[in-house]
């Protein structure tokens, strides 16, 4: 293969790299944010979706690049969140004075670093793109730097994450020692080997880190500890941010290292994902009761809801996969929508993150308050929201597995989203039943114009949008197992 | 053959000699010289194993960047170590567990590899050319078989960059900063203001 026949392959990450840093020259120079700017870096991000939908198909590097329909659904949906969240945070930061160009430009190379890990064909470039999307993050947490919080959660979140990428590491060494190649193709085949009666310890032995190291990004329990305190600190437009796009590249990756590289040792991960999953439906569950800020709330939610999505990918193979895509792309939207009404509300200039703060909303603020409940009842799977068929699939996949433990993980993932709905339904009733305070500024219109869209998505749009939705998740869930 | 034997002796135990030094000295100061030293030998085991690269960068990343930070840090900040040391006996029993139940693992994964060869398959991922030292080799794959990794390392590195600067950077108002060009633009008229001053009274400002 040509070197440019490489690079034609890789277009999407040439476009986000490139426009990075013309970026970065045009902030440095010109010192001001501008709508022109942010438009620009939209329309970067929005070009490498397109980039990624129209461009060839293929292995780019000797196969450490896989450029195929997984990665091309994974990249539309992170790319897209990330152009929403580059608008999202201008306008909250521009409220509170604290807008830098530089915000735009950590936003496109976090992008670009989940690009990268969404079509990961080896080890290397799965860490190096942890490592850039990672890095872009913490930076993002702390971008208040003023602000004690904010702060705080940047070093809380740089602190773990250092210590995951150790374990991610640590995980990628042994398997490249066990295997003989850091390429998922091959580490199949050293897979395949070990289903054969090879000696195959050490190989599992690395992927149990592997595993350790990518539930800390994906913050499933019990690597979850710093999620609350992450979300809770973190600017509110950058905590929607990160239940997004960041959650969907993680768990490509566990698609990408089980689907790719360990096919074969099914048996083995699927007991270590049903436990994860189960305990991060739980401790999302039990938890989330005891929380009065919303922030931390929707951190524990996020925990759960990253069970079930790793519940879809303990089942496995191509439905599996298909429903934890599918999860995947609903719950981004409800989060996204969520977080866009929280940074749309303020009372007297102040952020209202507590349950207390949104007493009788929809007196005073209905149409947010409508979306908000819409949110909610879709978080906790209603039908007929967005969240139930989010749900539906992924129980759907592991019930029709046929495997005892996965359909028994899904009845008590069940379990644990009827505890989980006590907090959904103590906010709707805050917001309905409660004596309204007094005094909710004018909302944010941007935010506001996302919350609403993203509210009109969770019902009644999804049930036309699955009819293109599933194939193509069906068609990306395909892709896998073919490095 | 005895002379690269007797390197090898003599670099190994220096190795390990002064890796206890560090984790046993009680100066701080003296613990990062040992590690220097330490790095130093290990990059002499390198060359003998013919890795000439790897112990250049030892020595230029590790010495030259990392020892002298840690250096610095030690020196500069004034860290109690006493203290640190403090809760040591405390937390043993659990970190001892720990620590037991990793090394029992290591252990058996280590027996594994021992009785069925796991590791000896592919023991040589990448053979280097004949008659090609090592750092020619790298520089030859770098810009053509690894080109995504190096350029993707190097937007990592530009994000810390970045952050370094977003998270500190601080424009404070009133620091006066030299332009030459507005310096010598400069004429007598902006330079200077005549007053007129009546005999007996000051300028007022």
């Amino acid at each position: 293969m040509t070197f440019a026949a490489n690079f034609s392959l890789v277009l999407p990450e040439v476009i986000l790299g490139l426009s990075a840093l013309v970026l970065l020259v045009w902030g440095a120079f010109h010192g001001k944010v501008t709508p022109l700017f942010n438009g620009a870096a939209v329309l970067a991000l929005l070009g490498a979706a397109v980039a990624a939908v129209v461009g060839p198909h293929g292995h780019a590097f000797n196969g450490v690049y896989a450029a195929d329909a997984a990665a091309t659904y994974a990249k539309v949906a992170i790319y897209g969140f990330s152009a929403i969240a580059v608008i999202l945070g201008d306008r909250w930061l521009a409220v509170r004075g604290d807008q830098k160009f530089e915000f735009a430009v950590l936003v496109v190379l976090s992008a670009l670093g989940m690009g990268v890990t969404a079509s990961a064909g080896d080890l290397i470039s799965l860490y190096i793109g942890v490592e850039l999307q990672s890095l872009a993050l913490y930076v993002l947490a702390a971008f208040r730097r003023d602000d004690a919080k904010s702060s705080e959660a940047g070093l809380k979140y740089f602190v773990l994450g250092a210590l995951s990428s150790g374990l991610l590491l640590y995980g990628a060494s042994l398997i490249y020692g066990f295997a003989g190649s850091t390429r998922f193709a091959d580490i199949a085949a050293a897979g395949a080997a070990v289903a054969h009666g090879a000696h195959g310890v050490g190989l599992l032995f690395g992927l149990v880190f592997l595993l350790c190291g990518l539930a800390f990004k994906v913050s499933a329990a019990p690597f979850h500890m710093w999620t609350p305190d992450v979300y809770e600190g973190a600017p509110t437009p950058v905590v929607g941010f990160f239940a997004a796009a960041p959650k969907l590249a993680a768990m490509m990756m566990f698609a990408r290292v089980l689907g790719d590289a360990f096919p074969d040792s099914v048996a083995q991960w699927r007991q270590i994902l049903v436990v994860t999953a189960l305990l991060s439906v739980f401790v999302g569950a039990f938890a989330g009761l005891a929380q009065n800020n919303l922030k931390r709330l929707w951190a524990y939610s996020s925990i759960a809801n990253v069970g079930y999505a790793l519940l879809g990918v303990a089942t496995g193979g191509e439905t599996g996969l298909h429903s934890m895509l599918l999860f995947m792309t609903l719950y981004m939207v409800d989060v996204t929508g969520f977080f866009a009404c929280l940074q749309a509300l303020s009372r007297d200039g102040k952020p209202m993150e507590t349950i207390e703060d949104m007493a009788g909303l929809v007196k005073e603020r209905p149409g947010i308050a409508l979306a908000m409940t819409a949110f909610s009842l879709s978080a906790l799977g209603l039908p007929p929201f967005s969240g139930f068929w989010a749900k539906f699939y992924v129980f759907g996949a592991a019930m029709g597995s046929g495997d005892v433990m996965l359909q028994w993980a899904a009845v008590l993932g069940l379990v644990g989203s009827v505890v989980a709905a006590f907090y959904y339904l103590r906010l709707i009733k805050t917001m309905w039943f409660d004596a309204p305070v007094a005094g909710v500024d004018k909302p944010q219109p941007t935010a506001r114009a996302v919350g609403f869209a993203a509210a009109l998505f969770s019902f009644p749009i999804v049930l036309v949008a699955l009819i293109w939705l599933d194939p193509a998740a069906r068609a990306a869930a395909a892709a896998f197992g073919h490095a | 053959m005895a002379l690269p034997a007797i390197a090898f002796y003599l670099l190994a135990v220096a190795t390990v000699v002064a890796g206890l030094l560090v984790v046993s000295a009680k100066n701080p100061v003296h613990s990062v010289l040992f590690l220097i030293t330490a790095f130093f030998s290990a990059a002499g085991l390198f060359v003998l194993m013919g890795a000439e690269f790897l112990a250049m960068l030892l020595i230029v990343v590790y010495v030259g960047a990392v020892a002298v930070l840690f250096l610095f840090v030690v020196m500069m900040l004034d860290v109690d170590f006493a203290e640190l040391r403090q809760g040591f006996a405390q937390y043993l029993p659990i970190g001892g567990l720990v620590g037991g139940v990793l090394t029992i693992e290591m252990i058996m994964v280590a027996a594994s590899v021992v009785a069925g060869g796991a590791a000896g398959k592919n023991a040589e991922p990448l053979a280097s050319p004949v008659g090609v030292p090592n750092t020619e080799a790298i520089g030859r794959v770098l810009y053509t078989d690894y080109v995504f990794f190096f350029q993707l390392a190097g937007l990592v590195l530009l994000v810390a960059m970045i952050g370094a600067i977003v998270l500190t950077l601080r424009h404070k108002p009133g620091v006066k900063r030299q332009n030459i060009g507005k310096q010598n633009a400069r004429t007598p008229k902006t330079g200077m203001e005549l007053v007129q001053i009546k005999p007996g009274e000051g300028i007022s400002e």
